[in-house]
């Protein structure tokens, strides 16, 4: 589904991603650790398209085409969803009218009918309880005035709405109290499927235990320096970064 | 004689005047004309506001007139279809309508207002009738040696309205006046002068729209005198969404009477040149004023909203919002100024302006201007200016919005504040339609 080889990207003259390899196939969770400033949420807005950093080399191939080339608009069309570290605020905006407009240009791109009134409420409200939010937060300004967990169960609130193909999730168990978590863990577990796949960027080990990985990936310097399965996050959680952070530096 | 900017207009406006007055007869000796004859006088020995101007200073309105008008054109006869007529109409508007074509009323097409509690009179009518009747409602708030277009327009203006409400009076329809020019053969310059006078607890409305049709250029010069008694509550829309030939200047004058509540709604959204001036003068305690504006600016258009509120007495609350949206190469002023008189403790006054700019070539100039005397005031205002937010348009087109949508629904929630607070459902979808079509382009 996403083929990622040998990326690096840049802002200001800054190298942040150094040669990222990863393979991620339909129905599986990724799950990319490591260090503050290591370069994961570089990662996830390159693949969501944000046009701050230059990507200086490798290739990304998605669903077998590519998606460096896209703008970020179409990559959300053929599937791509990031649920963002920092959500922004959009006065006058709220998530319900730009739903509509997003859902119907995901729709029309691929080739099918526009949700009428009826259909879109219906799905609305089916999102809404599988993310146990209020319908009057999303008639609010977007994340304006809301709290951490409201922001990122709005997240993933969009993500259920728009049924992404791949979707990366930034930190978004950051802050989170223990029912946040478990809510936006049971929405991620609840839209997976065979057919899509999901990259976790985290910071702890905690989310794990509520959505499983296949595999986990250890992002640090720009460069993916250890990968294994959900034990490798065991074990990160006991013992820190530092000796990857040795290893890393020894091979380097 | 000293040197006087925009001279060559003086000329051409002096053997207008003398023929004007030829044409009076009767009416040559009445007391307007009196008053017509001195705001003459006046313009002809300071004349127009010159570079120096400080009033006029990102706004070179007289070198404008100069560059693209040619004054001595006498009016040109009025030749568009009906159809043209309606076009100009807000759909779906219930009001009483008045119309001018060319600057001049018509009969023909303007409703004969038959309600009890309102008294619409086209000016020419008055004028002709008794110019007695205007005494104490013509030139009563506009001062014409404050503003040299007050002044050309005092001594020429013979047409427009007279709105009297009667005390208590809750007038249901708004009465519109819509300004309709034809400058497909020629150029085109009137002045329009609306004499408006609310009564003590009346409540009502009124709307004005500007639109001019053809290649040539016009000038509008507008001049608007509204006295707000005791407890009355007047809502006024201007509208312009005039040709790209249009130059239009206005002057609106208000003053409140205790308890009163006045909004002011000014939307700006092509023309030339436009230059708004608005005064409202808070004579006793206990008013509101609010004034409102937007201003949605592409091509070479240049719009300037100069504001003056006047806190004279205490206990009264004004609130300014202006935004504007500014592309191509087109130019927005803003000044704002709030002045709180001695006397005027427990003031309440607010102002902001924002401003996106969405091109490079786009300008604004934006000033605010606080004078306050009183010690006992609430007053704050702020102004910005900025490129649209980037991150949220990422975030937009992240959920799989094409950009230049993404990019409208900004712009638009942005304006949203200033239809938020539009009561009349027709202007709110009139303007609601012609905002989303600018933004979506
Ligand atoms: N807009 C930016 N301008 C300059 N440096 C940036 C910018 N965004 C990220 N960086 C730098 O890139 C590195 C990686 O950041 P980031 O991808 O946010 O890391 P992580 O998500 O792993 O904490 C950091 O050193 C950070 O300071
Ligand atoms: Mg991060």
């Amino acid at each position: 589904m996403l083929s990622i080889k040998n990326l690096q990207a840049r802002i200001e003259e800054k190298e942040i991603l150094r040669g990222i390899d990863l393979e991620v196939k339909p129905g599986e969770v990724h799950a990319i650790m490591g260090p503050n400033g290591s370069g994961k949420s570089t990662l996830a807005s390159v693949l969501a398209g944000r046009e701050d950093y230059e990507v200086t080399g490798g290739e990304v191939a998605f669903q077998g085409n590519d998606l460096l080339e896209m703008d970020a608009d179409v990559r959300a069309r053929e599937g791509v969803f990031l649920a963002f570290q920092y959500p922004v605020e959009i006065p006058g905006v709220s998530t319900t009218n730009f739903m509509k407009t997003a859902l119907n240009q995901i729709r029309e791109h691929q080739g099918e009918k526009a949700l009428d009134a009826v259909s879109f409420l219906k799905r609305m409200k089916e999102k809404m309880k599988l993310v146990e939010i209020d319908q009057s937060l999303l008639s609010r300004s977007l994340n304006e005035g809301f709290s951490g967990g409201e922001k990122k169960r709005n997240e993933i609130f969009q993500m259920a709405m728009l049924e992404p193909k791949l979707a990366i999730l930034d930190e978004t168990d950051s802050g989170l109290d223990i029912d946040a978590l478990r809510i936006v863990a049971n929405g991620v577990n609840t839209l997976k499927s065979a057919d899509n796949a999901t990259i976790l960027v985290t910071h702890y080990q905690r989310l794990l235990e509520y959505i499983v990985p296949d595999f986990v990936h250890v992002l640090y310097n720009g460069k993916i320096v250890k990968s294994g399965t959900k034990e490798l996050a065991l074990e990160l959680e006991e013992k820190g970064y530092d000796w990857i952070k040795e290893e890393a530096d020894a091979t380097a | 004689m000293e040197k006087i900017a925009g001279q060559t207009i003086v000329d051409s406006l002096t053997s207008q005047f003398e023929s004007f007055e030829k044409s009076l007869n009767g009416q040559g000796k009445s007391a307007v004309h009196a008053i017509r004859k001195s705001a003459f006088e006046t313009l002809s020995n300071h004349g127009f506001p010159g570079p120096k101007s400080e009033a006029y200073k990102f706004t070179n309105f007289t070198k404008a007139i100069e560059k693209n008008l040619d004054l001595d054109s006498s009016s040109p006869t009025f030749g568009l279809d009906a159809q043209l007529i309606s076009a100009s109409e807000i759909a779906g508007l219930n009001a009483h309508k008045i119309v001018f074509l060319n600057g001049i009323y018509s009969e023909e097409h303007s409703d004969e207002v038959e309600v009890q509690g309102i008294k619409v009179t086209s000016l020419a009518k008055a004028l002709k009738a008794d110019s007695k009747s205007l005494e104490g409602i013509f030139n009563t708030q506009a001062n014409f040696e404050k503003d040299a277009f007050v002044a050309m327009n005092t001594a020429f203006a013979q047409h427009g309205v007279v709105i009297e409400v009667e005390a208590n009076a809750v007038i249901e329809k708004p009465v519109v006046l819509y300004f309709i020019g034809d400058c497909t053969k020629s150029q085109l310059t009137y002045n329009i002068r609306n004499l408006v006078v609310a009564g003590k607890f009346s409540q009502f409305t009124v709307i004005e729209k500007f639109d001019t049709i053809g290649e040539h250029a016009s000038l509008t010069n507008a001049v608007n005198e509204f006295s707000v008694a005791e407890n009355a509550h007047v809502q006024y829309y201007k509208i312009e969404n005039d040709s790209g030939k249009a130059y239009h200047i206005s002057n609106t004058h208000a003053s409140q009477a205790a308890n009163s509540n006045f909004t002011a709604n000014t939307y700006a959204l092509n023309g030339a040149m436009v230059r708004n001036n608005l005064n409202i003068k808070l004579e006793s305690e206990g008013c509101e004023a609010y004034m409102n504006g937007l201003y949605l600016l592409d091509g070479k258009t240049h719009v300037d909203n100069h504001t003056i509120v006047d806190h004279m007495k205490p206990n009264c609350y004004s609130n300014e919002l202006y935004k504007g949206i500014m592309d191509g190469s087109s130019k927005g002023v803003f000044n704002g100024k709030i002045f709180v008189r001695q006397d005027a403790q427990q003031t309440n006054a607010f102002q902001s302006n924002k401003n996106i700019l969405l091109s490079d070539k786009a300008t604004v100039n934006t000033k605010p201007q606080l004078e306050i005397w009183a010690d006992d005031v609430k007053c704050s205002h702020g102004c910005t200016t900025g490129q649209l937010d980037q991150e949220a348009l990422f975030y937009l087109q992240s959920r799989g919005i094409q950009k230049d949508k993404a990019r409208a629904i900004l712009l638009t929630a942005f304006a949203s504040d200033l239809l938020e607070n539009v009561s009349n459902e027709a202007i709110k979808i009139y303007l609601g339609e012609i905002i989303a079509q600018r933004l979506e382009k």
